[in-house]
């Protein structure tokens, strides 16, 4: 059962990852993250991490993407053209990124051989990630808050109008 | 009644994680070159989330958290970027954006 779901959802994540990358038309590939996104809460879920299964499907799936299709819409941008395409990059990027994939799964298959099993771990409630977040992490969380203060700034100010 | 290997998991990761950076080197349109930054920081999540349960912490759980937040970040001020950007030079491919170049 655990196998089952997990393959499921792992296998729709990495076939959207991939129409991402293949996708010419950007409104596609927005769809197609959102796909990653949704089946990757549910693979937060599976590990107990209940808060940040919500937090994905919230901020991600929701807030961000929406930007995204957002801002596609407004630029009216169309299927993406060939031209200029470097073929420096597809011939070493390539399998350069193909010896990092098998580098990274060779690492990771020779080492955590341990077992998931759904509910194994019950330490990811809303209410234990908001203890650590006001205790241990006070201090990051309120320079994240800065952070997002001086984010909406930032695009208040790049995306208005220009004055004189 | 078996349960998953927490290898598997990150290798799945590591998937999701080369298939954002063979976005990022390889598509020519910058709102794709942003969504595939995306995916990489989704990868790296799920990592994380892994790790935190393998050790049985929250901890991993916050720097997710946190990850998470600083995208959110990222995207409002990248995106108001993209639109000054297409704003001035009607293009929105990184090849005919080389005004710092010379």
């Amino acid at each position: 059962m655990d196998v089952i779901l997990f393959l499921i959802f792992a296998i729709i994540a990495v076939v959207c990852a991939i129409n991402v990358v293949v996708q010419t038309h950007p409104i596609s590939s927005a769809i197609s993250l959102v796909g990653v996104m949704g089946s990757l809460a549910i693979l937060y879920l599976t590990l107990g991490a209940e808060f940040l299964a919500a937090a994905q499907v919230i901020v991600y799936a929701g807030a961000v993407m929406v930007l995204f299709v957002f801002v596609i819409m407004l630029l009216n941008a169309g299927a993406e053209t060939k031209k200029g395409q470097s073929s420096m990059a597809l011939f070493l990027g390539g399998p350069l990124l193909v010896a990092l994939l098998i580098l990274l799964v060779w690492f990771v298959q020779s080492r955590y051989s341990e077992t998931v099993h759904f509910g194994g771990f019950r330490g990811g409630s809303a209410q234990d990630v908001g203890r650590a977040l006001f205790t241990t992490y006070l201090l990051p969380f309120e320079v994240t808050s800065i952070l997002i203060l001086i984010a909406i700034l930032g695009a208040i100010v790049l995306a208005r109008k220009e004055m004189d | 009644m078996s349960g998953v290997p927490i290898s598997w998991y990150l290798t799945l990761s590591a998937i999701l994680f080369t298939l954002g950076v063979a976005g990022f080197l390889f598509r020519r349109n910058i709102i794709t070159v942003f969504m595939s930054i995306e995916l990489m920081l989704n990868a790296v999540n799920l990592s994380f989330i892994a790790f935190s349960y393998r050790l049985q912490q929250v901890n991993g759980h916050l720097i997710a958290f946190f990850v998470m937040v600083v995208a959110a970040a990222e995207a409002a001020v990248g995106l108001a970027i993209i639109l000054t950007v297409f704003k001035n030079r009607q293009t929105l491919n990184i090849d005919e954006i080389d005004s710092m170049k010379n």
